[in-house]
């Protein structure tokens, strides 16, 4: 049934694990949100440690927008360290000599899991927009096929950031008998409007591009790199404080000793965006980045229980430990104290806590000791009770 | 007559736990590393949780297992609902709120039972201290400069006493805290009255258990 993944791009360093795919079909499909199903996908997904004896020892972690299953080793893809291995690894706060930690890829990504830019086994053709719209609960969907199908029948924990963190938050309210103590990171139980104008700004960047061709690029032999380096580079501000910003940047200029009185980068910050646009686009799909985007807009935990939060949550609800750091701007402390307080009013087992860093949104993968602290205490916790 | 010594646990502390019933539901407010929220749920199964400042005796009580939220009494009370909780307990921790007047009409709406503990500045040592030198008292348990004390809104006993009245709370027990942390159960005549003689000028610090009256 595991299989090795197909990647949309070549394989940069051979000696990379590629980890596995698990594909499901017509006798599992995946039913969708909007409606729709998927009668063949593949979920494709990395684990790190060794799953115990009585399989209790199990940790999901949830990527974010633009992430994969490359927590802990090196991408083979981008041959760069995987995301999050300052978090995850032998002797780290999630520790893989203890935990048997479990990444996949999200349903509608682009590093082996289905999406848009994968064939469509109805035509033979990229689905480009033909993909159905998912949702966060879509992916956890998947996610909890893909834990069953490893024949893991409760996790110890759920952990993830930013858009990590909503599908923890969304493992809590659609599966709280399948796992013991969830952790959403930076995040909030809805989008907001801000966060969607910052996501409608992107899209419409790639779909300004008109390499994008109405969404068939990969039949037009075109790549809309333009539009995506530009979502980037708008979103990757939002993921940043402007204390940080200043910090690292000011106003030093890039390579030059004056002002150039034109438009090619005078200042380090603008030559910074331009890196992170650029590769980026090497290695995302930019089709793939407006159905994420999508997902994470749609994302209203309340809404799908008539407004109330709180009903979101039983009183089998997992244990609690959400985590928010004092600049982060785009998903900002008061988005985590209204779930803790949802969680609070229906007596779920709730600790809050806000780190003070002036790193912003990304401080979730940056080197901020006390969110360590925090991720090591719960999980001992939970492991021990 | 004393609380019974628990196991690790300072006296005081102690004596705010001899106060909880077993299997309620509990909030501790400023609750520190957590040790007394952990006894409480390990000896008396409370449903415990936690509001605490500082970030690391949050990790702290994270790692002990304990549901705590990282946030400020003086802020965050109006947030829990009425009568959310059986007891509510502020250890050491009103004389250094903005407002503790708000907070301790917040604690007599959110918990049935609130127990307090506070030093006091009606202690003969201070009072002394005071008179003699000229200069802001240091003790033992207020350990600082006038100029860097967390502790803005220091009162006596007394002056404590009166604000319950002024929240319409009423005294249900009342230890005396000695030098050692050690406690002494008040007779009732003594708070009954409205007015502390002995344990203002005696105590350096107090437990009182109060209801909403």
């Amino acid at each position: 049934m595991s299989e090795a993944p197909k990647f949309l791009r070549p394989v940069t360093a051979p000696g990379a694990d590629v980890g596995h795919a698990v594909h499901f079909g017509p006798d599992r499909p995946l039913a969708l949100d909007c409606g729709r199903s998927l009668s063949h996908f593949t979920i494709a997904y990395m684990t790190y440690g060794a799953l115990n004896a009585d399989k209790s020892n199990a940790v999901l972690i949830c990527h974010a927008l633009t992430g994969d299953q490359f927590v802990a080793s090196d991408n083979p893809v981008t041959g760069k360290p995987g995301w999050w291995t300052i978090m995850v690894g032998p002797g780290k706060p999630i520790d893989t000599d203890r935990f048997f930690v479990i990444c996949a890829n999200v349903v509608g990504g682009c590093m082996g899991s289905t999406g848009p830019a994968e064939n469509d086994p109805a035509t033979g053709d990229p689905y480009g927009l033909s993909f159905p719209l998912v949702t966060v609960r879509d992916m956890v969907r998947a996610q909890a096929m893909l834990v069953e199908q490893l024949g893991i029948a409760k996790l110890l924990a759920v952990v993830g950031g930013s858009m990590g963190g909503m599908q923890a938050l969304q493992w809590a309210a659609s599966y709280p008998g399948r796992v013991r103590g969830v952790m959403p990171i930076a995040c909030a139980a809805r989008h907001s409007a801000q966060n969607i104008a910052f996501h409608e700004v992107g899209r419409q960047a790639i779909m300004a591009d008109p390499d994008w061709q109405g969404g068939e690029y990969q039949l037009r032999g075109t790549t809309p790199s333009k539009g995506l380096a530009v979502a980037r580079m708008a979103a990757h501000i939002t993921y940043l404080s402007e204390a940080a910003l200043q910090r690292k940047f000011g106003r030093t200029l890039q390579n030059r000793e004056a002002l150039s009185f034109k438009f090619a980068p005078d200042f380090q910050i603008e030559s910074y965006l331009h890196h992170q646009g650029a590769s980026f686009v090497d290695r995302f799909d930019a089709n793939s980045y407006l159905y994420i985007t999508r997902a994470m807009d749609y994302f209203d935990l309340a809404a799908d229980h008539d407004g109330h939060l709180a009903a979101a949550f039983g009183a089998n609800a997992p244990r609690f430990c959400i985590i928010s750091f004092t600049s982060d701007w785009l998903f900002p402390t008061a988005e985590s104290k209204s779930i803790a307080h949802a969680l609070n009013a229906v007596a779920a087992n709730v600790s809050f806590v806000e780190i003070k860093t002036d790193k912003g949104h990304d401080a979730f993968l940056l080197d901020e000791p006390e969110m360590f602290g925090t991720v090591r205490g719960f999980l001992n916790a939970l492991a021990g009770a | 007559m004393s609380a019974p010594q628990l196991q690790g646990l300072r006296p005081d502390l102690a004596a705010i736990a001899a106060m909880i019933r077993p299997g309620t539901r509990v909030l501790d407010i400023g609750c520190g590393d957590g040790a007394l929220l952990e006894h409480l749920v390990r000896t008396k199964g409370v449903d415990g949780r936690g509001i605490e400042l500082s970030q690391q005796n949050v990790n702290a009580c994270v790692a002990r297992g304990l549901s705590v939220m990282q946030g400020d009494a003086d802020t965050d009370l109006s947030e829990y609902p009425s009568g959310a909780f059986d007891a509510v307990i502020l250890s050491n921790t009103i004389q250094a709120t903005e407002r503790p007047r708000l907070v301790l009409e917040h604690l007599l709406r959110i918990g049935r039972r609130t127990a307090v503990s506070l030093p006091n500045f009606g202690y003969w040592k201070v009072r002394l201290a005071l008179l003699a030198t000229g200069h802001m008292p240091r003790t033992r348990n207020l350990d600082y400069s006038w100029f860097d004390t967390p502790n803005i809104h220091l009162c006596t006993l007394s002056d404590f006493l009166d604000l319950t009245r002024l929240c319409h709370a009423s005294v249900v027990e009342a230890h005396a805290l000695n030098e050692k942390g050690e406690t002494r159960a008040m007779r009732p005549g003594t708070f009954k009255a409205g007015r502390l003689g002995g344990p203002n000028l005696l105590a350096p610090g107090a437990i009182f258990l109060l209801k909403k009256a």
